[in-house]
């Protein structure tokens, strides 16, 4: 080390003259960061282009954007409660009693130029960060990209998109306004449910009895203190990992799961990844010009007393509120105690919802018993049973969203709210499966056609009659990039339990975790699971009797 | 004459007789009366023959429902005591006459004119006292105060009709409905009378000042001049909208601009 | 592979696909007509080969980064320009603030041009040749993994923390209770729920006062078929404590003719068909009110409960599990309507300590 130092101080020192300014300034700072050895690996760092591989980065860049409008925000918000008298420049609700913290945020939408359009963009980033997030985390399900050794960043992930979740909800209620408070209620409602401690969870939390003076002060800290920066830790975690890890990449010629093909991060992704970030806020920056998030000053402060139909909560939450809204209304009072089944079921499922997925990759690899790296992303049609459990997910998640704007439904496809609630109950059991079994015949159907792709080439679209009459489609065979990149994905397969007794007819013990791994890997790459992909004989075997034709 | 011989022995036809006789000796009273009294004499009469009228459109448009003598039957309520509002909001707004008797009545095209609907008021109100016709005055959004309206129309309207009157979902299909284009003076008689399924504001619990205030707010977060400052509205439905909007035109640009992003550069020579 | 030498070799590894297909590193056989054929020829962009093409992209870049300019100078002009509360019309999007409009768009034009002048750059003029990086597998080789390990050991050999046992427990207990000042601390973030929930602010002789007009109510001031709200009097919107207490006290009330009112204690609690219920939602507290006049049903419009005023406000719909409690009511002497007491039954969602 130290000679490595002498050396490069020696260097710097005989061309004293030369050396330019921005190298001795980066000598500076490697002499005290070692930014040079940092440098070495990462500079010329290649990573693979791909459109989905950059919604992660829309994620990042929207929170990035998020943290800069939210201190700006700051800068004017006032988290009280206090009651005023508003006689600020929104003249509709001068002489209304609320709360300072909905007077400041009418201040910043009427009295701040230019606070409107910060506040619009901080929300609608908001809703896109977790979106982005929710299609990213998708992706990376669906081309199996959680795989080792990943499994700890997709548990980052995850914790940062249910982090996000909270930290939308607590933002989403500070102005006070009539809508989130009636969200805040909810909260209350849910956490009342909760056996033996929900009382004092409750009391806790709000300072007293709802709505009181403080839950707009604690939630204030909690929103831009303690989540975002838990938040800001975790996403510099998993922007390491995706560093050290290096990018996944789809099977191609000269994509191997050895190596990352791509263009380098100097220069090429430092501009097209740097440029993707004002993309991004240029995006966000018009959509808030144009179009309007959470009037705040159209709903009204927040009275416990009043309430708006549409009464609904940002889009990340709003399967919750599907659960609670479809939960049939079961309480069990026994002893003297209440058991609200009605609401504590549905508190109970939102976060099972969640965990589902985020278990799953744990679960497939359980049953895979795959222990080796995976750096080549499958297609999801390759992964017939992951990709229809992810695909089952969805809908699971897009049926509980359904409920959540049932009266919406209602109202804009006339349609009866009972007959929609009842619906979302059913679709809530049936519609997964239905879903599941439908994705995974899709998938196979899929491999089915690549197969056929692989073995008798490219349908054209040209009919050639043969001299005896016969008419034959004309097939172009694959060139052998194609055939490489069709070939190119494992397939597993099932795990045997094997014979009941070993050799010496001695019964071998086999334990149910053995029989259910078993009786997985057979659906997961059994006969239902997938197509066997082409084999080299089978291939040429084909090639050969081609000439008979 | 033929209509009107066949209800000589309407019950009402004696009180008809009377009104006529009256209006008769009334116009009879014009010719000799003060200018004052005349006029309203003249209103007079000329009520006496709107009731007249009205009876005749009610006959013919109402009465297979409501019964020939507003009474009502199993397809239609009893009219008595409504008053001229519910009939001015029902028949001016197109709900009435229904196509179909029902909980939800929808608004549509208007059958009759405005006169013919003060007719049918008339007509309706003299079956038994209720909420007469507001003045202009009363629901004019001129200069009430759209801050109190707002504070009201969360308390009393917004759990239905939503935060600036969109509308919303109730039970089995029925709806309260968007409160846009609806002519103020409906929307008074509408917290006056309770049609269909809402229930009524009487005076007596939401004072008229109180319901120009509220019809004031309406105008003033619900037309086509309704002001949003930070952009289109997006329906006004709240984030439902929003989060759909997000998602299809949000991530949608995103997912656009990220596809040119990583897009290979056309090469020189496409092999 | 079947020998028993735990539970999880009963299960053999024959499921891994046997060869590393050419996707993973291994040399191809020549004759595979699947074999990996290998990164592609680098092929030029026309920016490569046709200088005037490159110049062209160059310009196009600099243009860009110059609309990007000039939309930061058209943002500073609106900020300065735009009077905050102007409002123009824009089809389709309405009657739209203008300093809204003008400060964002100028924005998102300025960054928007940023991005695309960079990006168009990279697409065009910056080298698109592939490149092919190594992985490293991120296992540790097995020397580095012995010496980790033995380093590990010899460390916590000297702690001697395995082998003095009693420093190890007392440690672990320390470590352990020390987290519980934490909890402590939070103990004053809020009071004890006592029997808080089960009162209100309504008490016997107080009269109902109309949430509209302020004044107490009169039986005549509510028709069949009206809905009105009122809270308890003496409780002002100006009180520091109007909001906590009206989150309980919030009372919704109808006439219904007596004849339709099938629930017995109903018809006792109502006077002449006026029953008051609490407006707060048995599910989760939100105010229910959404009154149908024709059917007495009301509706919550946050989860749709559902509950009929005509039969004790039974649920009929929806999450909520248990049936509004009613407010028992009559006239007092001066002809205005009063409470008899509060609530016989804790308002709003329920808890563990309902009973």
């Amino acid at each position: 080390m130290s000679t490595a130092t002498e050396a490069r101080g020696s260097a710097a020192a005989e061309g004293k003259k030369k050396a330019p300014a921005g190298e001795r300034v980066a000598d500076w700072a490697d002499g005290r960061l070692g930014i040079y050895s940092l440098a070495k690996a990462n500079m010329r760092k290649i990573f693979p282009d791909h459109w989905s591989f950059m919604l992660g980065e829309v994620a990042l860049y929207s929170f990035i954007i998020i943290i800069l409008t939210g201190v700006y925000l700051t800068l004017f918000f006032h988290p009280s409660m206090n009651e005023v008298e508003y006689h600020g420049a929104y003249t509709p609700m001068h002489g209304i009693q609320m709360s300072e913290a909905y007077a400041s945020t009418l201040d910043i939408s009427f009295d701040v130029r230019g606070g409107l359009l910060v506040r619009q963009i901080h929300h609608w980033a908001a809703l896109i960060f977790l979106a982005a997030m929710f299609v990213h985390m998708m992706r990376v399900f669906f081309t199996g990209a959680f795989r080792k050794p990943r499994e700890v960043n997709w548990v980052f992930g995850f914790l940062l998109f249910v982090l996000g979740m909270f930290t939308g909800f607590t933002g989403y209620s500070l102005p006070d306004d009539l809508l989130s408070g009636t969200g805040v209620r909810f909260m209350e409602g849910a956490i009342l449910s909760v056996p033996i401690v929900g009382t004092y969870l409750s009391m806790f939390l709000f300072g007293g009895e709802f709505p009181g003076d403080d839950f707009v002060a604690r939630f204030y800290s909690i929103h831009i203190l303690l989540l975002p920066g838990i938040m800001l830790g975790l996403l510099v975690a998993h922007l390491i990992l995706v560093f050290y890890h290096k990018h996944t990449q789809f099977a191609g010629a000269g994509r191997k799961n050895t190596n990352v093909v791509g263009m380098p991060l100097l220069p090429v992704y430092m501009a097209k990844a740097g440029g993707f970030f004002f993309l991004v806020f240029g995006v966000i920056a018009a959509i808030s010009a144009m179009f309007t998030i959470n009037p705040i000053w159209a709903l009204g402060p927040y009275r416990p007393d009043q309430v708006s139909t549409n009464a609904q909560p940002d889009w990340y939450m709003g399967f919750s509120e599907g659960l609670i809204r479809v939960m049939p209304g079961w309480e069990i009072n026994l002893w003297g105690h209440t058991l609200v089944l009605g609401v504590f079921i549905p508190l109970v499922i939102f976060p099972l919802v969640l965990v589902a997925i985020a278990l799953y990759p744990f679960i497939e690899s359980w049953v895979t018993k795959d222990k080796r790296e995976h750096h080549i992303a499958d297609r999801p049609r390759n992964a017939p049973t992951r990709t229809a459990f992810g695909a089952a997910w969805i809908a699971w998640y897009f049926v509980l969203l359904v409920g959540g704007g049932n009266d919406l439904w209602a109202t804009h496809f006339n349609l009866s709210i009972n007959a929609i609630t009842w619906f979302v109950r059913v679709a809530f059991f049936v519609a997964p499966v239905v879903v599941f079994v439908i994705t995974r015949r899709v998938c196979m159907g899929l491999q089915r056609k690549d197969r056929e792709k692989v073995l008798h080439g490219r349908e054209t679209g040209t009919i050639k009659r043969l001299p005896h009459g016969e008419f034959v489609e004309v097939h172009e065979p694959l060139s052998q990039e194609q055939l490489h990149t069709l070939t190119a994905h494992e397939q597993y397969r099932p795990v045997e339990v094997g014979a009941a007794t070993d050799e010496n007819g001695v019964r071998r013990k086999v334990s149910r975790g053995q029989k259910l791994r078993s009786r997985l890997s057979k659906g997961y790459f059994g006969e239902s699971g997938q197509i066997p992909k082409p084999t080299q004989e089978e291939y040429r075997e084909i090639e050969s009797s081609h000439g008979h034709h | 004459m033929k209509k009107l011989s066949a209800r000589r022995r309407h019950p009402l036809a004696a009180l008809v007789v009377l009104l006529f006789a009256l209006a008769a000796t009334g116009g009879l009273y014009t010719a000799f009366a003060p200018a004052g009294e005349a006029k309203a004499e003249k209103q007079e009469s000329s009520k006496s023959l709107a009731i007249e009228e009205g009876k005749k459109l009610y006959a013919t448009g109402c009465s297979s429902c409501h019964g020939t003598g507003g009474q009502g039957t199993s397809d239609g309520p009893s009219l008595v005591g409504v008053g001229a509002a519910a009939v001015d909001f029902q028949v001016g707004t197109g709900r009435m006459p229904a196509q179909q008797p029902g909980a939800q009545v929808p608004k549509k095209k208007k059958i009759y004119s405005q006169d013919e609907t003060n007719q049918l008021a008339a007509y309706v109100a003299s079956l038994g006292s209720g909420p007469s016709q507001p003045d202009k005055k009363a629901y004019d959004p001129a200069g009430a105060d759209v801050a109190n309206g707002g504070e009201l129309f969360r308390t009393n309207c917004a759990q239905c009709h939503n935060f600036t009157g969109k509308g919303g979902a109730l039970t089995h299909g029925k709806f309260a409905p968007d409160l846009a284009d609806v002519d103020p003076k409906h929307i008074y008689e509408a917290m006056q009378t309770g049609p269909q399924n809402m229930p009524s504001f009487t005076d007596g619990a939401l004072p008229e000042k109180d319901k120009r205030d509220i019809v004031a707010y309406v105008k003033e977060v619900n037309s086509d001049k309704s002001e949003s400052p930070g952009g289109f509205s997006l329906g006004g439905f709240g984030p439902v909208s929003e989060g759909l909007f997000a998602w299809i035109f949000g991530l949608g640009a995103m997912v656009a601009v990220a596809t040119w992003v990583a897009a290979r550069t056309a090469k020189a020579k496409k092999s | 592979m079947s020998s028993e030498t735990g539970p999880d070799e009963n299960v053999s590894d024959e499921n891994l696909p046997k060869e590393q297909g050419p996707a993973h590193g291994e040399v191809a056989r020549k004759d595979d007509p699947f074999a990996d054929p290998g990164l592609p020829p680098h092929e030029h962009r026309i920016q490569d080969v046709d200088e005037q093409a490159a110049k062209r992209s160059e310009r196009t870049v600099a243009f860009i980064f110059t609309l990007s300019m000039l939309a930061t100078i058209g943002f500073i002009a609106s900020f300065v320009a735009f009077p905050i509360d102007k409002i123009i019309y824009v089809w389709p999007l309405g009657h739209i603030g203008a300093l809204n409009l003008a400060l964002g768009l100028t924005l998102g034009v300025a960054l928007f041009c940023i991005g695309a002048g960079a990006v168009h750059w990279a697409r065009t003029l910056m080298s698109d040749e592939e490149m092919v990086d190594e992985r490293h597998a991120i296992t540790a080789e097995p020397e580095v993994r012995e010496k980790v390990i033995s380093d590990f050991k010899q460390g916590a050999k000297e702690s001697a923390l395995g082998r003095r046992k009693l420093i190890r427990n007392t440690m672990f207990g320390a470590v352990a209770l020390v987290p519980l000042s934490g909890v402590v601390l939070l103990r004053d973030l809020g009071p004890l729920p006592e029997d808080k929930l089960r009162h209100t602010a309504w008490k016997k002789g107080k009269l109902l006062v109309n949430e509209n007009t302020n004044q107490p109510l009169r039986p005549e001031d509510i028709a069949v078929g009206s809905l009105t709200f009122a809270r308890p009097e003496g409780l002002e919107h100006h009180d520091e404590d109007f909001q906590t207490e009206i989150a309980k006290a919030a009372l919704m009330i109808v006439r219904l003719e007596p004849g339709d009112i099938k629930d017995k204690r109903e018809l006792d609690w109502s006077h002449e068909g006026i029953v008051a219920f609490s407006k707060i939602c048995t599910h989760v507290g939100c105010p229910v009110s959404l009154y149908e006049q024709q059917t007495h049903h009301v509706l919550c419009p946050c989860h749709q409960s559902t509950f009929d005023l005509a039969d004790g406000a039974r649920v009929l719909f929806g999450p909520a599990g248990h049936p509004l409690p009613q407010l028992n009511i009559s006239v007092n002497k001066d002809g205005y309507l009063e409470a008899q007491g509060d609530f016989d039954e804790p308002v709003g969602p329920a808890f563990w300590e309902r009973g």
